[in-house]
């Protein structure tokens, strides 16, 4: 067993845990935050995406012992002080999930697409970006809207999706 | 119209909990003291066990126990049903092989479950049942159609010594035969209905749990139809009795068909919690759903259509092998029969139509309905054989449809369907102005100047939904009917609880069940909550599949609705001192007519429970209904897609240009949901036209059996799409709603290959048509046309 401690959604955590724990498992499992999924064995379904210092991550393919000293942040710690993310809201607005098993990671990589090329995204670069996604049920159309509104939603001093 | 009730776009109730993390799956739930199963899975297609040693097992650190189809036959547990007999065409029943839960004397597929381990943790299971040493005496496998049924094939299972399963047909031979032979051309197409991997992103789950103290046993999973569960496990299986089970399916992330049926590992944990006196727990990895979900499609087709000289449609004939997998899984039989020949006539007046149908045993997983279940399988040969027909008379495609469409209704077709209402040229002619069909000429003449070559395809489909009227199942062969159940419970407050026998796992049904208690009874929807579910709260219920929720739960919402009304009207009518007939009830508030004195809802609900204003042997107290709705007749949902693609012929990349969907179902109680399940489907249709192919090897190893090896559809592997609709109420159901869950994944692949053929001039493309697959096609395009 080995010592773990890293910062989950703004709080500190300690566990001992078994070397070969992975990310996903101590989120879900130790942390018993269940909003992070796991959708695959080969890393190919980014439904267990969360971001580690501020950088999303398949948290299926990252040992949680390799975070040690790290911030995360999964689909529950999105939301502050109860007021939904744009990329939230903006999801809900457009339809952008039906059986929200994907939706976690959807979220959790759109904001780092947001993050990494900005709050003007066409579709094109929307749909290459989420390749590390997959959804079976939208067929990402309402995906590819949710995902533009809520970075542009993001941008500072932009209306809320809702008022919209 | 209100901004909640019928017909609006409302934001759904339960999405909340999904963007924040806060979905509650299967797999989310950890009862206290639960112990976790890991399944020892056959890795041979086909073998006999001579022998199974799990005692190095019971003896590694961690385990609480390991068992075995032994063990499982000792307690009584019966094996795994299949709930639809089919006859043979010489009126004998399908040759249902034994379905053991757990392997007895052969494993019959790669995945077949040969042994549970249960353990404190995934691990320990995991390392313990390396330690199972089991004896196989390894036998020949077959896992293609064609070979399954040749004399001196290896048998799978000795009922059926030839691995056919049933040989089923439909429809009057002498009366097709006839017209073919007066036809003055038939068009003649080979196809193969490519099989494929249902894969919800939630894979398949279970937890079993038993109360000694109530002798009770509780099963959660990711099921479609919990209470269709319950009833299996009860009836058939024998676990416990239907008031001694429980069964819940709480969220459930996706279904597509695969989490309709009953599995062996369901039934395992649920046994197994009582046996080893712990909660047990099991949620299957990628690999395990690839190898042991229900898998779908998988056909092997000749058709012939018969025309006239003016390409009037005379009468068609098909032929097809339908591979049922090692074992019948619990609807499979119906699917490629039932569910497939009676959508032969398409939205086309055919006078005359034969169909034989197949079923074949091979040793690959079992087959079973997959999104549209015997509908695409349907449409993909109505489709393509038009398609080929009109271009072998040399007239426009869309033309040749419109020519033949059916036009009066109601319309009996030769295969047991009539339909009821339709307007199949006007959703043509919407899809034809949308994808802007006038100017096809050109844009194909400018990819041809860029190298790429532009293809158009049509798919004007049909399906049967709505399912199904219980008696005519019934004489199908179903062993269920297929009604659906709801209940209303109207709080003291005024608030609603509903009650439902359909299940939701993507569907949005707490949100459009929702809007129907918001236009009947006027209350705001957050004062409406939907259940569902939970066995122990709803009553009875069928599910969810074969896009039934709309047309069959709502319905019976909508009778019990009714029921609400009509006593609250009587309520009313005590509180207001009035006579029930001239209690008017209008947005949400009960008056008496002619005056201005009214209660809200709310009021009269509180007055129906505090019973202050009449006597309770007058009028019962309280406010709660419930109903059954059984349909008449299937629905008949139907429309046009139209798919607009380039192919880049150096490299065989397709790319989807233009999609435009134009569909007919009824009444829509919230566009923005349906628009969704359109989408999806679409892109499940594409997937099995571009991408997704599930390959056994000749030793019966399944290939791809992962998402490195099985390609799911991508955000970058589709279009944005253009939807359209065009509306004819349902006759038959009081909400005039059709059904939408399947439509996309029945229409899509035939307009993809159409569009695709269309594209490369000649029709020799197989599904998947992968780069590969279409370079081939376009080398061959390329050289017919230089022989030329
Ligand atoms: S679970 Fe991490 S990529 Fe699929
Ligand atoms: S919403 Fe179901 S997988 Fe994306």
């Amino acid at each position: 067993m080995t010592t773990v401690t890293m910062t989950v959604n703004g709080k500190s955590v300690t566990a001992n845990v078994d070397p070969r724990t992975l990310l996903s498992q101590f989120v879900r499992e130790n942390l018993r935050l269940t909003g992070t999924h796991v959708g695959c064995d080969t890393s190919q379904c980014g439904a267990c995406v969360v971001h580690v210092d501020g950088r999303a991550v398949k948290s299926c393919t990252t040992l949680a012992v390799s975070c040690d000293g790290s911030s995360v942040t999964t689909i529950e710690g999105l939301a502050v002080d109860g007021a939904l993310h744009p990329m939230q809201e903006a999801f809900r607005e457009h339809h952008g999930l039906q059986c929200g098993f994907c939706t976690p990671g959807m979220i959790m990589s759109a904001v780092d697409i947001v993050n990494r090329k900005g709050n003007a995204l066409d579709e094109h670069t929307i749909r290459e970006e989420l390749e590390g996604n997959i959804c079976r049920c939208t067929g990402y159309h309402n995906i590819v809207k949710a995902v533009e509104a809520g970075a542009r939603a993001m941008a500072p001093g932009a209306t809320s999706i809702a008022a919209e | 119209m209100t901004t909640t009730g019928i017909g609006a776009p409302v934001r759904r109730k339960e999405d909340f909990r999904f963007i924040t993390g806060q979905g509650r799956y299967t797999d989310d739930i950890e009862r206290p003291g639960q112990a976790h199963a890991y399944f020892l899975r056959s890795p041979h297609a086909h073998a006999n066990i001579r022998s199974i040693d799990v005692s190095a097992a019971r003896a590694m650190p961690g385990v609480v126990g390991v068992l075995t189809g032994e063990d499982l036959a000792k307690d009584g547990v019966g094996g795994l049903i299949c709930g639809w007999m089919i006859h043979s065409k010489d009126g004998s029943p399908m040759k249902a092989g034994a379905h053991p839960a757990l392997a007895v004397g052969k494993v019959r597929y790669v995945g077949d479950h040969v042994a549970v381990v249960i353990a404190e943790t995934l691990a320990a299971a995991k390392d313990a049942a390396e330690a199972i040493v089991v004896d196989y005496e390894t036998l020949a496998p077959v896992v293609d159609m064609n070979a399954a049924v040749k004399p001196g094939a290896p048998v799978i299972h000795d009922v059926a010594s030839d691995n056919v399963v049933y040989d089923w047909h439909l429809g009057d031979k002498a009366a097709t035969e006839a017209a073919f032979a007066k036809a003055k051309h038939v068009a003649k197409i080979d196809l193969v209905n490519n099989r494929l991997v249902p894969n919800p992103m939630e894979t398949r789950a279970a937890i079993g749990e038993y109360d000694a103290g109530t002798e009770g046993y509780t099963l959660y999973t990711t099921s479609q139809n919990p209470h269709v569960a319950r009833l299996v496990l009860s009836a058939f299986i024998g676990i416990a009795p239907e008031h001694k089970l429980r069964v819940i399916a709480p969220d459930v992330g996706g279904g597509f068909g695969s989490k309709i049926f009953i599995y062996a590992e369901e039934t395992v944990c649920v046994w197994a919690a009582k046996k080893v006196g712990r909660p047990v727990k099991w949620t299957s990895d990628r690999t395990e759903a690839f190898l042991s979900d229900a898998h779908g499609r998988d056909h092997i087709t000749h058709a012939e259509l018969a025309l006239d000289e003016r390409g009037k449609m005379l009468a068609m004939r098909v032929k097809t092998k339908a591979n049922l997998g090692a074992y019948l899984s619990t609807f499979s039989s119906c699917v490629p029969t039932y569910l497939y020949a009676p959508l032969l006539s398409g939205q086309y007046d055919i006078p005359a139509i034969y169909c034989e149908v197949e079923g074949i045993y091979t040793n690959t997983a079992p087959v079973d309905a997959y999104r549209g279940a015997g509908r695409p399988e349907a449409t993909f040969v109505v489709e393509r054989i038009v398609e080929v027909a009109a271009r072998e008379l040399g007239q426009d495609p869309a033309a040749f449809r419109r020519k033949n469409f059916v036009r009066k209704f109601p319309h009996q077709t030769p295969v047991i369907m009539a339909y009821d209402t339709g307007d199949y040229a006007a959703s043509l002619d919407k899809a034809l102005e949308l994808i802007d069909y006038k100017n096809i000429g050109k844009r194909k003449r400018e990819s041809a100047r860029a190298g790429k070559l532009r293809g158009i395809g049509f798919s004007a489909y049909i399906e049967a939904c709505g399912i199904a009227p219980s008696a005519a199942v019934g004489s199908l062969g179903a062993g269920v009917g297929l009604w659906e159940s709801a209940e209303v419970r109207v709080n003291p407050v005024g608030t609603v609880e509903v009650l439902t026998g359909s299940h939701s796992h993507g569907q949005g049904h707490e949100t459009t069940f929702a809007q129907l208690v918001c236009e009947r009874l006027g209350i705001p929807i957050d004062q409406v909550a939907i259940v569902h579910g939970d066995t122990d709260k709803v009553q009875f219920g069928m599910g969810t599949y074969g896009s039934r929720s709309g047309a069959v739960g709502m319905s019976a919402l909508s009778k019990a609705l009714d029921k609400v009304i009509a006593k609250a009207k009587k309520v009313a009518a005590y509180a207001l001192e009035a006579s029930d007939a001239d209690i008017e009830f209008k947005d949400g508030r009960f008056s008496v007519a002619g005056t201005d004195k009214s209660l809200a809802f709310g009021e009269v609900a509180l007055q129906a429970y505090i019973a202050h204003k009449f006597s309770g042997q007058d009028l019962e107290p309280g406010l709660k209904e419930g109903a059954f709705y059984d349909p008449t007749n299937f629905t008949f949902p139907s429309g046009v897609h139209i798919c607009e693609l380039e192919i880049d012929p150096d490299t065989g990349v397709t790319k989807i240009d233009r999609w435009v969907a134009v569909d007919d179902f009824g009444i829509v109680i919230n566009p923005m949901i349906v628009e969704g399940q359109v989408h999806g489907g679409i892109a499940q249709g594409v997937g099995q036209a571009l991408l997704e192919g599930a390959h056994y090897d000749e030793t019966g190893q399944l290939v791809t059996a992962s998402y490195m090896d099985y390609c799911m559809p991508r955000a970058d592997d589709l279009p944005s799409f253009t939807v359209g609709a065009t509306v004819t109420p349902c006759p038959s159901n009081p909400l005039g709603i059709k059904g939408c869950g399947e439509a996309g994944a029945i229409a899509a692949p035939p307009a993809v290959i159409n569009a695709l053929t269309d594209a490369l001039g000649h029709e020799d493309v197989t599904m998947p048509a992968t780069p590969q697959v279409v370079w081939r096609a376009a080398r061959k395009a390329a050289l017919r046309a230089a022989a030329e």
